[in-house]
């Protein structure tokens, strides 16, 4: 079974026929309504990304009280098809991230606002800082009335250090498969049919540079929800947290 | 039930060879036990009443009955060499300070049908008889009896109580009482007016131990020295008193015959006696002891070392590691270590939960064509987000009994996927434990490279193959393509108090740190200093 289509476990089975069943009440009475208006429905036109997202402010941001990074760049999702999850093997999903879908997708610091083209279609960068320690990346596309599934995000932020710190460790947890790049380098692969956990999988030992540090993630989700967290670790697992994340800097 | 091998009627065989193929099959089935069976210690471990194992300049002895001990340097391999003079029966050794206090005693026992007996203390600088150091001093008398006593003056055994360092001793045997009395821990002599106490009857060979608030005397139930035949087993009882009661786990007292159960006979191994506690530190601790009889050595007296566990409080005997093929689950998350391979999908040949045959899906734009999503592959049926159920529901929905004959699904093979995997070394990860090839671990000791208290080192490969796991020169793990037995390559298993396990390189390239297989993430495995709070650095060995 799917866990993330289904959302439920097989205990569920008649709760999931309750589910499908208000759903499908849901589904007629909401195109009842579409019909009786002649136009959108009214849910359509509230969507927004708050309360999961504010804008990023310009002044320098610290982790939260775990060391995660709240302030991100987001690109509106990429349409990529899948109809379920587990495909995402380490070769899918290298070779899925691997593909060039617009310019600087590798470099550089995108602008808030900012458009590229993706199969012909026009997309925009939104600096944005999550509520929560993860990034909600469902109701990111849900809110602004993008594709929900089947669907790549990327994610770029810049962390500034007030010194060199080596054997740091980033560490990632996905809802569905991800990468990661520190600086330009491949940092952590988390393949497979993935729920998004804080600290499931983590670099190798890295060093963070003194000043501004470039992290660059790729998310890539079929059916179900999607989202991030990003935080650094230390030897001891501790969260990193004297640094700041301050999108403007790397303009 | 058993049965016989030679009652063949039972099996209703008929004619000599089909007693040839039982015979042939038995003895192959206990050959894979056989080698399934943790072994005793190497060398030459043969001893009777061995002393605590004490840690001496880098090197481990134990001294037993008549005269004499073992030395190892790595707790593995053990030889003769020992020196303790008096000759006598069941010594025991405490070190204190910069002075190596020795314990033993002569007469008593009912041996030579006599129970008048003498115990002793001894000190010496070293243990190390090569040393210029070496050499018993002070002996002194510490305690006897006559045969109008209820007790046995020998199997003397020290506790140095952590709380307040006073040293004890505890002796006797089944003739009457365990008693315990006082020594000076600065000169090991008996402490002035000291009045020997009754703290136990129907056991020997006692020793005594202090964790967390409690005092604990071991002891050895059951008949010593009769060889296989023996029924010697390692019994205690606690008390939160150093001088008692010591009660066992039902409320029996000591001094009424009771014991908890903490080591008995198993495998080739026949009677446990002469308990001995090792503190490793890091939390691991071991217990050393002798069996009456190793079966696999012509049924001589053998040291061996044990994992020493705790259960509610009280001590329990835990067995060596023992060669096979495992699951190694994270205590963390429960996941497993795996290779960081492409997960190959089983064909989806299951009915499950929404029953109906596979459906005939329709391709998906940019489904690759590599692994699962082979929709349109015979019995494939990847978990559908759409299907000829309607609304999103895959066919089917809803339990509905088998409509063929129900069979046995094989697990997937090795063969089947090892192919596509990388010719060179392969990172290492922690995923969900599905039985597949990239999971499963077999395990096998390492002749000729040493050991560790109780244990040789391991080298842990991919079941079916020589990819090894390995340490890296950034304290990192992967899998190399080919054992080659260099020393990054070789494992300590030490099973830790919970009954978890600790998995250790022997050496981390570059390092001279002991680091351990340590869950850094859920899903990522790396090397770190143990933690012996964090789950982190746990592991468990499971069958898959």
């Amino acid at each position: 079974m799917n866990r993330k289509f289904y959302e439920g476990s097989i205990m569920n089975i008649s709760s999931n026929i309750a589910t499908l069943v208000f759903c499908v009440l849901v589904v007629l009475a909401y195109e009842s309504s579409s019909a009786a208006s002649g136009g959108a429905a009214e849910s359509d036109t509230i969507r927004s990304i708050a309360p999961y997202f504010t804008p990023a402010s310009s002044s320098p941001k610290a982790p939260d009280a775990d060391g995660f990074l709240q302030r991100w760049m987001l690109l509106e999702p990429i349409n990529k098809p899948n109809r379920t999850n587990t495909v995402f093997t380490d070769s899918y999903i290298r070779n899925a991230f691997d593909t060039l879908y617009f310019p600087s997708q590798f470099t550089g610091v995108p602008r808030d606002g900012q458009k590229v083209t993706v199969a012909g279609k026009e997309l925009s960068w939104h600096a944005v800082e999550s509520s929560n320690f993860n990034v909600k990346l469902f109701r990111f596309a849900y809110g602004l009335n993008k594709p929900i599934y089947g669907v790549l995000f990327w994610a770029v932020t810049v962390v500034n250090c007030p010194r060199e710190m080596k054997n740091v460790r980033m560490a990632v947890g996905s809802n569905s498969a991800s990468m990661w790049w520190l600086n330009g380098k491949e940092a952590v692969i988390l393949s497979g049919d993935r729920r998004m956990v804080m600290d499931d999988c983590v670099s190798k030992r890295l060093t963070l540079n003194k000043g501004r540090n470039i992290i660059r993630g790729a998310i890539i989700n079929g059916p179900g929800m999607s989202d991030f967290c990003v935080r650094f670790i230390d030897e001891n697992g501790d969260p990193i947290k004297d640094l700041t994340v301050n999108l403007e800097a790397g303009n | 039930m058993s049965y016989s091998i030679f009652d063949l009627n039972r099996f209703d065989l008929g004619g000599f060879m089909k007693f040839r193929i039982l015979a042939v099959t038995v003895l192959t089935l206990l050959s894979l036990w056989l080698s399934c069976q943790a072994q005793a210690l190497n060398g030459k471990p043969y001893i009777h009443d061995p002393s605590t194992i004490t840690l001496c300049d880098g090197k481990f002895y134990t001294f037993g009955t008549g005269g004499g001990g073992l030395i190892s340097d790595d707790g593995w391999t053990w030889d003769g060499g020992a020196v303790r003079p008096g000759g006598g029966v069941a010594p025991d050794v405490i070190r204190i300070g910069d002075r190596y206090y020795m314990t033993y005693a002569r007469g008593g026992g009912g041996m030579s049908g006599g129970h008048a007996s003498n115990v002793y203390v001894m000190w010496t600088k070293t243990l190390d008889p090569k040393s210029p150091d070496f050499g018993f001093k002070d002996e002194t008398l510490v305690a006897s009896t006559d045969v109008v006593e209820d007790f046995d003056a020998i199997d003397s055994a020290f506790l140095l109580d952590p709380t307040d360092g006073r040293l004890w001793l505890s002796y006797g045997t089944y003739f009457g009482f365990i008693r315990l009395i006082e020594l000076d821990p600065k000169t090991g002599k008996r402490m002035p007016n000291n009045k020997a106490l009754n703290i136990a009857i129907d056991c020997e060979a006692t020793a005594m131990m202090y964790r967390d608030g409690w005092y604990y005397l071991l002891g050895t139930h059951g008949t010593c020295c009769d060889g296989a035949n023996s029924t010697y087993n390692i019994v205690v009882g606690r008390s939160k008193k150093v001088t008692g009661p010591y009660v066992d786990n039902v409320g029996i007292e000591m001094l009424k015959g009771g014991g908890k159960s903490v080591a008995t006979a198993s495998g080739r191994f026949v009677g446990l006696g002469h308990f001995g506690h090792m503190d490793l530190g890091d939390g691991v601790e071991k217990f050393s002891c002798h069996y009456e009889a190793d079966l696999d050595r012509s049924g001589y007296s053998v040291l061996d070392i044990r994992p020493l566990l705790w259960k509610n409080g009280w001590p329990v005997g835990g067995d060596n590691f023992k060669q096979g093929t495992y699951e190694i689950q994270s205590e963390r998350s429960g996941f497993a270590l795996e290779l960081a391979v492409d997960f190959v999908r089983m064909p989806r040949v299951g009915r499950g939960f929404f029953g109906g045959p596979p459906p005939a899906a329709p391709g998906v734009p940019g489904t690759p064509a590599t692994n699962p999503p082979a929709a349109n592959a015979p019995g494939a049926n990847p978990p559908s987000a759409g299907g000829p159920g309607g609304a999103g529901m895959p066919p089917g929905f809803g339990n509905r009994a088998p409509a063929g004959p129900v069979t046995s699904i094989p697990i997937q093979d090795l063969s089947e996927v090892s192919k596509n995997w990388p010719a060179g070394n392969i990172d290492i990860r922690i995923g969900d434990f599905m039985m597949r090839p990239h999971q499963k671990w077999t395990i096998t000791p390492v002749d000729s490279v040493g050991g560790y208290p109780g244990s040789p080192y391991f080298k842990i490969t991919i079941a079916g193959t020589n990819r090894a796991l390995a340490a890296t020169a950034d304290a990192e793990v992967i899998a190399v393509p080919v054992f080659t037995g260099s020393l990054e390559q070789l494992w300590r298993i030490d099973q830790l108090t919970d009954g978890t396990y600790r998995i250790m390189p022997k050496v981390v390239p570059g390092s001279k740190e002991q680091l351990v297989l340590t869950a850094v993430g859920g899903s990522t495995p790396t090397l770190a200093k143990f933690d012996p709070k964090s789950d982190k650095c746990r592991w468990n060995f499971r069958t898959p």
